[in-house]
């Protein structure tokens, strides 16, 4: 019994290991006084402040960030949307449109990248951030239906009934109490598109314009020039970022669910 | 219960895309201030003609007039109705005190007034003190009273009731039943009740409306539909019966079981045949030698107020409800008075 103990410890601990080695090494020369990428020439922070002096790289974190936002938030908007229309359809033709809506998201990214990459030229829309922004939107749809579905299936739907009961007239019920219920489903939906865009490479490198280049795009392009450790930085601070919305979300959920098990039965 | 009929019901039809027909012509007025429950097995059509009332659902032809006025096409939230769901349907995000305010939040009337509103309701209900309760810390029989307090609230002319009652264990429902015929008396509105208990209805009903497959076959009160069923059906349904086929030889006469019973009813062809419909309790045991009908005693249940006899005479199994026990194997004889058979025409096969 002890003996398989260690075994089992010891192969969680090489998982650990493989999965988290690279990011250390990352972490580790990100803090390395020498442009070498295997030897240790004593601490500093001085890429992290050569980091926020580079232009290049601060306005693509803000191109990043903007481009997320505002695509997550149209995403989020027009995929909720469409669950709850799904929702309201026939079984048959509710079939049609999911399989319709997971195509994308099996599709490579190469082909949605080299296929809006087309249509914009079709269309003759300027390459920039509102391709960018487009882009993003049509490939966080899908996402957010998916988050949001189930919250749907699993609602009571007599709740709008009530609310219509109650004296709301449909758009009212549905903002007062159907997205409040739903909105789990929307918040991790919304999440989902977020972290899908701001990681997106290879559909922003089809339609991103020349003064429109996202962090992503920015990154490949330096590590091709000359690898400098500022991306070590950047990424442990995009590491550390992520890791700490991982943590706070974490322990928001467990705590939330802690109440209403400590509740229960409390009457 | 006042003379005045507050929502009426014309030969209204509900039909399915399917084309399968779940209400097939209901002609009902309700009064104002009436409790009124419609009765029925699973199917028959009574939450359809519930959401009807509602406004949750369209009759396919058919006209639905409120207060006189007609109302096809008027949406839930335009119509002074309320409505306590199956299940609740309370909203989870929302604490007790929030969902019971909701309908006059909607109405956005002042925040005093709401509060002192959700005050008094949640008294009415016996929940004082669970304002900032979350509702799934909630007992099943408390949320069907914030249900009930989110509902009437709004001071609606009619409360409707989708089987409110049906989740709860039998004691609460006992407690919940008393205590909702209370509140109908002392606010003085109409209740329209779904239910599928034949008990239920007789407790709380001015008056019952026996549903199957989308046609009303009765409507009367709790005593005429117990004691004066229409068909056999509504006799089986209301409570358990003996039903028996028999053929009627003449008026004040009837002939089942092998024997010539007489009876109070009249009207009848001659030699029709009929059901003839006798409750357990109507039975009354005796000798085997002197009694009209004997037979074997095949089981003895004890139920608390009285034994659940059942007896094969001839092949027809009686059920009997008795003060008295018998040994089971026993030969024994049964009897029952003029008025207490029950004659029916027979049922039309559907």
């Amino acid at each position: 019994m002890k003996k398989h103990n260690l075994l089992s410890n010891l192969y969680t601990a090489l998982v650990m290991l493989f999965l988290y080695a690279p990011i250390a090494v990352l972490i580790v020369f990100s803090f390395n006084d020498s442009k070498s990428r295997n030897t240790w020439a004593g601490f500093t922070t001085h890429w992290y402040t050569d980091l926020f002096h580079d232009e290049e790289i601060i306005s693509a974190l803000v191109l990043t960030l903007v481009v997320a936002l505002v695509s997550s938030v149209i995403a989020t908007v027009l995929g909720t949307s469409a669950a709850i229309g799904l929702n309201k359809m026939n079984k048959k033709l509710r079939s049609v449109f999911m399989t319709l809506n997971y195509l994308p998201m099996v599709n490579p990214d190469i082909i949605i990248g080299v296929s809006l990459m087309l249509l914009f030229t079709y269309l003759r829309i300027e390459f920039g951030v509102g391709t960018l922004i487009l882009a993003h939107i049509t490939f966080s749809v899908p996402y957010v239906v998916l988050n949001v579905m189930p919250k749907l299936r699993a609602m009571d739907k007599h709740i709008y009934d009530a609310a219509l009961d109650l004296g709301c007239n449909p758009l009212q019920a549905y903002f007062k109490v159907v997205i409040p219920e739903i909105m789990p489903g929307i918040l991790s939906g919304f999440v989902m598109a977020l972290t899908l865009s701001i990681d997106d490479f290879v559909v922003s490198y089809f339609v991103n314009g020349p003064a429109s280049q996202t962090l992503p795009l920015v990154i490949y392009s330096q590590t091709r020039r000359r690898v400098t450790p500022k991306i070590n930085a950047l990424s442990t601070i995009i590491f550390i970022v992520v890791l700490g919305i991982l943590v706070l979300n974490n322990f928001y959920s467990i705590r939330k669910e802690q109440q209403l098990r400590g509740k229960k039965g409390g009457h | 219960m006042k003379e005045n009929i507050l929502i009426s019901l014309k030969n209204v039809i509900v039909e399915f895309e399917d084309g399968h027909r779940v209400l097939k012509g209901i002609d009902l007025d309700i009064h104002d201030e009436e409790f009124v429950t419609f009765l029925g097995p699973s199917g028959c059509g009574k939450t359809t003609t519930l959401r009807i009332i509602g406004g949750f659902a369209e009759p396919t032809e058919g006209d639905i007039f409120f207060d006189g006025v007609k109302i096809n096409g008027v949406p839930p939230y335009k119509r002074n109705i309320n409505t306590v769901f199956q299940r609740y349907a309370l909203f989870p995000h929302l604490n007790v005190f929030d969902n019971v305010a909701f309908g006059l939040n909607v109405k956005k009337m002042d925040k005093k007034i709401i509060a002192r509103k959700v005050k008094e309701m949640l008294a009415l209900v016996n929940l004082s003190g669970f304002e900032n309760r979350n509702i799934n810390q909630l007992s099943g029989g408390q949320q069907q009273r914030v249900a009930i307090a989110r509902a009437l609230i709004n001071e609606p002319k009619v409360l409707l009731l989708d089987e409110p009652l049906g989740a709860l264990d039998l004691k609460l429902r006992k407690d919940m039943q008393t205590e909702l015929m209370r509140i109908q008396k002392s606010l003085k509105i109409t209740f329209i009740y779904v239910t599928h208990d034949q008990e239920e209805a007789l407790t709380m009903s001015d008056r019952v409306v026996v549903m199957r497959d989308g046609q009303i076959l009765q409507i009367g009160t709790p005593q005429d539909i117990y004691n004066e069923p229409v068909n056999a059906f509504v006799a089986d349904f209301i409570g358990e019966s003996n039903i028996i086929d028999g053929v009627m030889y003449e008026d004040y006469e009837v002939e089942f079981a092998g024997q010539a019973f007489k009876c109070v009813d009249k009207g009848f062809a001659l030699n029709e045949r009929v059901d003839v419909v006798i409750r357990p309790e109507d039975i009354i045991v005796g000798d085997y030698e002197t009694s009209p009908i004997s037979g074997v005693v095949e089981s003895v249940v004890f139920k608390g107020v009285h034994y659940e006899i059942t007896v094969d005479a001839h092949g027809y199994k009686w059920l009997i409800h008795s003060t008295q026990s018998q040994e089971v194997g026993a030969l024994i004889g049964m009897n029952v008075k003029p008025s207490d058979i029950h004659i029916m025409k027979k049922m039309e096969v559907r």
